[in-house]
This record gives C-alpha cells, structure tokens and sequence, in this order.
C-alpha cells in the first residue's frame, strides 16, 4: 500500500471496528477526498458516518470537539494544512484545554487529519509546515508519519486516543513510497521515535515527508549515520534522540517548516540539556526559510535539498 | 423573463407579561403556582449570589467577577425549561443559569477566585465549563447535539452567548451546521444591548439577531428577555421540537445588564442615567413579583422568607469556598492529557 491506501484502511478499519467514529469533512464523502484518501467509505459506511459538511474549517473542527465531547469518536479532515488556521482557534481555546477546564469531566478524543508540506507544485496555501503551532499550543498531541505502515498504526493510535491528535500527513509521500501494510488493524505507538537505519558517526533526526529525501541524501554519504524518524513530535520520544546522541556525539535535524521556532529548536535545546557535553560538535539544523513558503517555480529553493543536507552533514564530522 | 419573490419570512416577537406583570392568558404557559414560586425563589437566590460575589471582589475575596443582574429571567426561564441531561454551554455571564442547574455556588466563587477545579461540572449533570472567548463555544454545541441525534438520544444541547457573539464567524459557521445537519440545539442570545461598551446597532445592521436564524433555515424568535414567562414558553418550545427531530432554533432575548460588564468595567462612561432607568422599570424579579403578588402567590411575609433563605444559602456557600485549600502545586500538570507525558512529569519535577 502507499500512505493513502494505508490510511484509508486505519479509517475503514476503525469505522468498521468501533460505531462512534465518524469522518467529516470537505469533499470526504461521495469524492472520496481531494486526495481519495477516504475513497469508498462513504459507500461501505453510510452518509451518517462519512460526512461531507458545509466549507468551513473553524465550523468542522467546531463540530468534532461537540461530537467527541458527546461519546463519539471523529476524524475531521482538514483539505490542507494551510487553512488550519481558522480552527486554530478551536483548538487552542476548547480542544486542548476541555480535559483541564472540566477536570477530566469532558475530553475531546478527536483526530484531525490534514495534508501538510511541499514539493508538489501546490497552490498557495496548500504546502506548509505548521506543526511547530500545534505542539507549541499544548495540550493536543502532533502526529507526523514519514511512509504507509506507520501512517495505518499511528492513525489508528490516534483515534483510540483519548486526547486530541492532530495528524498531519505527508503530502509529497503520499503515493511515492509503497510497502507492505496489513488490511488488518494494527497499532503503532505515539510517543515513540523510529531508528530507521543505525549508524556510528552521527544522528540524523527527521519526520514526515523529508525523512525520504533526507535517506536519499545520506545514501551519497560515506558516513554511517543512525536515521531517527520521530514519528510524533507531541509526545516527543527525547530518550532515543539522546541515547543515540549519547553514541554519535554530533546531530543533524532536517524539517521543512521555517527555520525560526521550528521543532529543531526544541530538539537541540534538549540535547543541550541532557548530553551538552557528550557532542563533537554543534548540532547542524537543515530546515525551510522564515518566508512564506514559496510558489512551485521556487519551492526547490525552499526545501531542504541534498545538497544542503549534505553540507550540514560534512560540518558536523569535520 | 421571470421576477418573482422566492422567499418570504416573518419574525415573531413574545412576550407573555407585560412591564406591570399583567399576563397574556392564551399565551401563558402551562407551570403550576409551585412551579412559579420556584421560578420566583431561583431568581432571588441568584441575585442575592450576584449582589454577594460583587462585593466579595470589591473586598479582594474573589478575582474578576462577571455580574449579570438584570438578565436572571433570560437565565432561569430558559434552564427551567430544560433537563439536568440537556447539555448547556455557557459564556461568562452564566452564572445564574449554573446556580439554577445544581452547579455549587462556592464552587463558583471557587472558579472566580482563580481555581480551576470550580469548574467541574458535578458527574449527572452535563453543565460544560463556561467559554471565555466571545461565541467560541457555538460550534461544538452543535457537535454536541449532531453526537445526540447521532446516538438517537432525546437530549438537546444550549448554548448562551450575547449579541456581540453574533457578529463572529463562529455563530455563522455553526447555524448553518445546525441547519444543514437538523441538530436538537437551541441557541439563546441574550442580547443585553452592549458589548462591553460598544451598542449592538455597532455589531449588526438587522433589526433583530432572532431573523439571522432565517438565513441558516433554522427557526428564530425574539422574546422579553425580561419576562421569565416568555423566554420559557420560547425554549420549551424549541426543546419540543429539537427532541422531535424539527431541528435547531436561535432564540433572541431581549434583556439588558443593569450592572457593569464586569468588576473592572464602568458602564456610566458608555451608557446614560436615563436609558438605565428606563430598564430598571423592566426588572425582571420586580416584574415577577407584581405578577405573583396580584394572583396572590406572594405576600410580605412569603418575601421576607424567601430573601432570609437566599441569603441564609448564599453565606452558606461563601463559607464552604473560604475552607477550600489552594491547588496542589502538582495540579496544573495532571489534566493536560489523559497520562502525563515524560516530558511533563519531568517538568513537573522543577516545582517539587
């Protein structure tokens, strides 16, 4: 499967498994998603489950806390991560913070899945990187997958969480990377980062859709490098991030959100906290630029290329 | 060519009791003379709390405190309405509606002094803590009444806000949900004439906010939010109907805040002296009393009683909060998420 087919399967699975979730959103029912990534569900499920609703963003996240405070289980989709921003809102004010206000009376167990990134020759508004926003917001968990299996067992997670979960899918992956998936359901736990490829002279650390280019990068490397894939960035798997720093003693973080307050920060300052003095040398970040994120002629500027990638990599280990 | 009108509406106003307390007959809903004194007896306790807590804060006992007075009949007639298993989602200015829904009172003054624990709903009763940001909670009480119709439970949602919520994209988005989606939720804006100190002629050009409801093809009324018989023969009706699956209904009440906005606030620089007294004639428990005294369901003595037990009740409560020991330092980490994450209890480690 690639990362849609997977996470159609996690929706299909848990429709089928559990009566209280309901997907909604734009264009998710009778189309099938922008990106037919809830193809069919509607058919199989009924229009009470897979529900296409009225265009608006605040109105549907709005809508899904009421149905998660009200015992059921929705999974609102959100047509690209560009227009998180009006139920922002919603999330910073109510979703994140209903389990505290209600002292564990009331809680949203609510997933919002939204495509995010570039390198797709998108519109405007349709390639950014905001996950930075949401694990800053507290309070809701951020949930990043970088290929199909990990897509179907942390959806899956994520909607059995009894919190909110914003899942955030990698766009430019989406059919790009294919592998085996079982029909079946299955769990891949939040919280907990992947080794990808374990290595000796340093730690790379990446997620979502950069983590294969970033592979890709490093393949060109005579270095052996341990590959971490976060996986979530809310909670943050801090342990393997230091443990294999611990190891390598030099770091490179690669994400495409802008550079300024991007989660690279936060990765860095916690190395700096807990194993400062086990580094060689400063660790490296190779991320997008405090510009609105370009439009498709100059996006390639934008990304984290190889090149750049490589660099950072050669900085570390001189 | 064609020019034809497609489309016709009509916005209904009600009111029941008039400024003198005289009723409508034919329009006076069905509550039986206990129920009335209930009603009565609701709206002196919640006063006798507004008037308290407002001096517990000018005594430094209590932070920021939102009053209501002036908007009890708007509070009471519609929770009278409703049932424990309703759900209510209120704004700021709820506190009455909280009293009149078994929400403690010192655990009110609790919340007001700054303890979030105040706001914990007690387990039957489905009171959700009160939304701060203007008209924010609009959207999810309708999710919360598509959940009900979902799992074909008769219970309807309501939600308060006030005109100056209506001009939000919030109210918007959620009346067309509520209309597109046929939910069981009832809408009450208490227009009480100001937000903060800007008038409600500065937040819409419509001539009510009871006929936006038209526009999202759900029903809409205007009623004397000072006429507790009006706002609860309006929301018993809109509950009817919400249970028989007819759909969601914006509820518009007319009232008005004879107090400030809030503790900090200072009405007498946007409001003038003739326009308060003209709502002061209005007030609500005064307009009930005439009602009540003229069909002789109070007397002098019945009034004394009911004001010692208000008061008797409310310093009850102020003596349970004044017991009440701070928070743990520990508490602000324990409901962020279900579990603590290892980052949390790390930084939760650097208050111990």
């Amino acid at each position: 499967m690639n990362v849609v087919e997977a996470i159609n399967s996690a929706l299909d699975n848990e429709l089928k498994k559990d009566k209280r979730v309901i997907v909604l959103g734009e264009d998710v029912g009778v189309n099938g998603g922008v990106f037919r990534v809830t193809d069919g569900l509607q058919k199989k499920h009924g229009s009470d489950r897979v529900v296409d609703t009225p265009l608006a963003e605040l109105g549907i996240v709005g809508a899904s806390i009421g149905l998660a405070v009200n015992g059921m289980r929705p999974v609102a989709e959100i047509q690209f991560s560009g227009f998180m921003y009006a139920p922002f809102d919603q999330l910073f004010t109510h979703a994140a913070r209903i389990r505290g206000r209600s002292r564990g009376r009331f809680t949203v167990p609510m997933v919002v899945r939204t495509p995010y990134g570039g390198g797709i020759r998108a519109l405007e508004l349709h390639c950014e990187s905001g996950e930075s926003f949401f694990a800053h917001a507290t309070g809701m968990k951020v949930v990043i997958p970088s290929r199909p299996y990990d897509a179907k067992g942390l959806l899956i997670s994520a909607i059995r969480d009894p919190d909110p979960v914003i899942f955030m899918e990698p766009m430019r992956v989406y059919r790009a990377i294919k592998e085996e998936v079982p029909e079946t359901e299955y769990t891949v736990p939040l919280g907990k980062a992947n080794i990808e490829h374990e290595g000796s002279d340093l730690t790379v650390i990446s997620y979502g859709a950069m983590l294969k280019y970033t592979k890709q990068a490093l393949e060109k490397s005579d270095y052996s490098a341990e590959i971490i894939d976060l996986r979530t960035i809310v909670p943050l798997d801090t342990e393997t991030i230091i443990n294999s720093v611990k190891k390598t003693g030099r770091c490179v973080i690669v994400h495409e959100a802008p550079k300024t307050c991007g989660f690279a920060a936060e990765i860095i300052a916690r190395i700096n906290e807990k194993c400062f003095f086990n580094l060689e040398a400063p660790v490296e970040r190779v991320t997008g630029f405090d510009v609105a994120f370009p439009l498709a002629k100059s996006e390639n500027h934008y990304l984290p290329s190889e090149k750049r990638i490589l660099k950072a990599v050669d900085k570390v280990m001189k | 060519m064609v020019k034809k009108v497609v489309e016709n509406f009509k916005v209904e106003y009600l009111q029941v009791m008039d400024e003198n307390g005289k009723v409508d007959k034919k329009l006076m809903p069905n509550l039986s003379a206990k129920q009335i004194k209930e009603m009565y007896e609701l709206m002196i306790l919640i006063r006798t709390f507004d008037d308290k807590a407002f001096s517990m804060q000018r005594q430094g006992r209590i932070g920021t405190y939102i009053c209501y007075k002036g908007q009890e009949a708007s509070q009471i007639g519609s929770t009278y309405a409703l049932n424990d298993k309703d759900w209510m989602f209120p704004m700021y200015r709820n506190t009455a509606a909280y009293i009149a829904r078994k929400h403690p009172m010192s655990m009110i003054l609790q919340y007001w002094s700054g303890d979030e624990r105040g706001l914990k709903s007690p387990d039957k009763l489905n009171n959700f803590p009160l939304s701060i940001g203007v008209g924010t909670q609009e959207p999810y009480a309708v999710g919360c009444a598509w959940a009900s119709k979902l799992k074909k439970e008769k219970n309807v949602s309501f939600v308060y806000f006030g005109d100056g919520g209506t001009s939000k994209g919030d109210f918007h988005e959620a009346l067309n949900f509520a209309g597109v989606f046929k939910v069981p939720c009832i809408f009450i804006c208490e227009n009480n004439q100001y937000a903060i100190s800007v008038p409600i002629k500065r937040q819409t050009n419509s001539e009510t906010i009871a006929q936006k409801a038209l526009a999202y093809g759900i029903a809409g009324i205007q009623v004397d939010g000072n006429d507790i018989f009006a706002v609860y023969k309006a929301v018993k009706e809109a509950a009817d109907n919400a249970r028989k699956g007819k759909g969601a209904t914006l509820i518009e009440s007319v009232t008005y805040r004879l107090c400030d906005h809030s503790t900090s606030d200072d009405a007498k620089r946007y409001r003038s002296d003739k326009e308060l007294k003209q709502w002061q004639k209005k007030d609500p428990v005064d307009r009930l009393e005439k009602y009540m005294k003229a069909n002789k369901l109070l007397n002098d003595k019945y009034k004394d009683e009911v004001a010692k037990k208000a008061k008797e009740k409310v310093e009850k409560e102020v003596r349970i909060f004044e017991n009440i020991k701070d928070p743990d330092p520990d508490d602000i980490f324990k409901f962020t998420f279900e579990e603590m994450t290892d980052e949390l209890k790390e930084q939760n480690e650097e208050i111990k």
